[in-house]
């Protein structure tokens, strides 16, 4: 409950924030939706659908274990965010640069 | 061996990239090895072809994790035949560039390999992590190619195309969340048949949402025409042929696999596909400039592919697939003879080009072929896939979908006449204008100076448009791969057995 709360709010503060103008408030809006859908990923793991692939000590599975694959897809996922904010603050950079009136050496 | 050649279309432009960006920087170097490693993905995309044509499907895990963790690269004849259209195309795509100088950028080449990888990955893998990874592996070069060079024209209509992209991407992933949440795997064999009902069928309804954005599917095209007359013409060549197909292919693969082609949805993939159709050819109707037209008309054409996915029938399949690949060059071919009107005209406006057909006799031809076949003129490729999804859908009863795919044809043909008889009949303008009263659809660095469109620019468009006719004149080779390929779709077992195992 308190992930799809959560979940909820990142969505809305997200979406809230594309909807603008300016590219800098559409790439924090891009960063929130990015949390929202890592929490759904995190949300959406669980064990009791196979086995652990990671062995304990006596060769069975450990005790206590998270399922795995949600990890890896959250961590996939962060990095590819990461790129994609990175890519959208340098657009918003130039875009800036290029509405300045007196800098027309960009234009073809 | 075949597990090899599976991974080779993702691995080699990958460390090819590598390398390029590695070597000094000689536009003659780069140009060798991003043709070389290419020419590859299409040599293994036939080798895989072959292969698959029996109903073989070769498959290779990645890591060597049990089943269900393991990254699968699966191949059957549609992922092979699309391999094998779409590294045409960016071998198409690189001698276009090379043509028009739009690859002076040291980056050009290792982007456009880069995003070749992710094309070939997106239509290889077997599970769906990995298509939304692979996905974001083909769009991150496309936002960096589509900026790189270019003033504010291209940075407005790139806020456009970046930001929506991003937010079909983050729909994907939320998908994926939601279908792995109530079924417990993202491997493709595993899920297949789960999402005909339930929880499960929403959670493929918002992975298939996110899909057609990235497929510009109406209502949800809006971005595509907006962005694509804005892009380096030899990008867009690229962009045509290579990002909303892999939206399609993820369509139809999931449709086919996941829901198992219910009959529940399929009026909804028949309301958009026509929808889709009619919108594209209106909004063709109404552009003034040559990419701006095609553009539209490319938000039509994804219609009729989709018209046959909706009827889920072997002919109804076959037909689509048929399509979807002579489609991919024929469009590129028409983008293609856009870039050398922009060198030849010196400007994409309508209003502003005439008197080519005498100037460029070589353009026209190239022109003409790409444009009677996408209007669907025998004896082109395009008339055979149109006419194989009119078929299938009297076939199945489906007359409002007939009437309709006929009509939108007869308009292309009006949209495609409209180019012509302005562009290469119409009178040459008598002056030309200044760069700043320039309306948008520009931007490229030859506007100012109309010169003769050399062999480099015009060839690689007319390459790409002779396919047309030798589909349309000897169309059985790849009807029979397509007839595979619906086959392989409409029967599961051995796709699901090779992938799970």
């Amino acid at each position: 409950m308190t992930a799809a709360i959560a979940v909820g709010v990142l969505v809305a503060a997200g979406v809230f924030l594309i909807l603008g103008r300016s590219l800098v408030r559409v790439a924090f809006g891009f960063i929130l939706l990015g949390h929202a859908v890592n929490l759904l990923l995190m949300a959406a793991g669980g064990l009791g659908r196979r086995g652990v692939p990671i062995l304990g000590p006596d060769g069975g599975p450990p005790p206590a274990t998270a399922d795995p694959l949600p990890q890896a897809f959250v961590l996939t996922s962060i990095v590819i965010s990461f790129g994609t904010t990175v890519y959208l603050l340098g657009l918003a950079r130039t875009q800036r640069r290029g509405d300045q009136p007196d800098d027309t050496g960009s234009r073809p | 061996m075949i597990g090899a050649l599976l991974i080779a279309p993702v691995a080699v432009p990958l460390l090819s990239a590598g390398l390029l960006v590695a070597v000094p920087p000689r536009r003659r170097l780069h140009r060798i090895i991003a043709l070389a490693a290419s020419t590859t993905g299409g040599m293994t995309g036939a080798v895989l072809l072959s292969s698959t044509l029996d109903g073989q499907v070769p498959t290779v895990d990645v890591g060597g994790w049990p089943p269900g963790f393991a990254i699968v690269f699966a191949a059957d004849t549609f992922s092979a035949l699309m391999l094998c259209v779409t590294s045409a195309l960016v071998v198409a795509g690189l001698a276009i560039a090379a043509g028009t100088g739009d690859d002076t950028h040291r980056f050009y080449a290792p982007l456009v390999l880069v995003m070749s990888a992710g094309v070939g990955g997106a239509l290889l893998t077997a599970d769906l992590f990995n298509l939304f990874v692979f996905i974001e592996v083909m769009l991150a070069p496309s936002y960096a190619l589509f900026t790189m060079t270019g003033g504010r024209d291209r940075v407005a209509a790139s806020a456009v195309y970046v930001t929506v992209n991003l937010l079909a991407s983050t729909t994907l992933l939320a998908g994926i969340a939601l279908l792995y949440g109530v079924t417990g795997t993202v491997n493709l064999g595993q899920l297949a048949g789960s999402a005909t009902s339930g929880g499960a069928a929403l959670a493929a309804g918002v992975v298939l949402l996110a899909l057609a954005i990235k497929a510009a599917i109406a209502p949800l095209h809006g971005w595509l025409p907006r962005s694509y007359p804005h892009a380096l013409p030899a990008v867009a060549v690229l962009f045509s042929g290579l990002l909303t197909k892999v939206g399609i292919y993820g369509i139809i693969r999931i449709y086919a696999v996941l829901l198992d082609g219910t009959p529940r949805f399929r009026w909804i993939i028949m309301a958009a596909a026509l929808l889709t159709m009619v919108v594209g050819v209106l909004g063709a109707l109404g552009e003034r400039s040559v990419r701006g037209i095609l553009s539209f008309d490319m938000v039509s054409q994804v219609g009729y592919i989709l018209v046959g996915l909706a009827l889920f029938t072997a002919g109804g399949l076959a037909a689509a697939i048929f399509f979807m690949v002579q489609y991919v060059l024929v469009k590129a071919s028409l983008f293609g003879c856009a870039a050398a009107i922009e060198v030849a005209g010196g400007t994409g406006q309508l209003a502003r080009l005439g008197g080519l057909a005498r100037r460029e006799p070589l353009l026209a031809a190239a022109f003409m072929l790409g444009a009677l076949s996408l209007a669907g003129v025998p004896p082109l490729s395009g008339f055979v896939a149109k006419l194989a999804i009119v078929t299938a859908a009297v076939v199945e009863g489906d007359y409002v979908a007939s009437a309709v795919a006929v009509g939108v044809s007869l308009a292309t043909l009006l949209v495609m006449l409209r180019i012509w008889s302005i562009a290469f009949w119409g009178e040459p303008p008598r002056h030309r204008v200044h760069a700043d009263d320039r309306p948008a659809g520009g931007g490229h660095p030859h506007e100012l100076r109309p010169t003769r469109a050399r062999g480099p620019v015009v060839g690689p468009a007319l390459a790409l448009a002779l396919p047309s006719l030798v589909l349309g004149l000897g169309a059985q080779p790849l009807l029979v791969a397509a007839d595979s390929a619906a086959a392989g779709l409409l029967d599961l077992s051995t796709y699901i057995e090779a992938i799970t195992r």
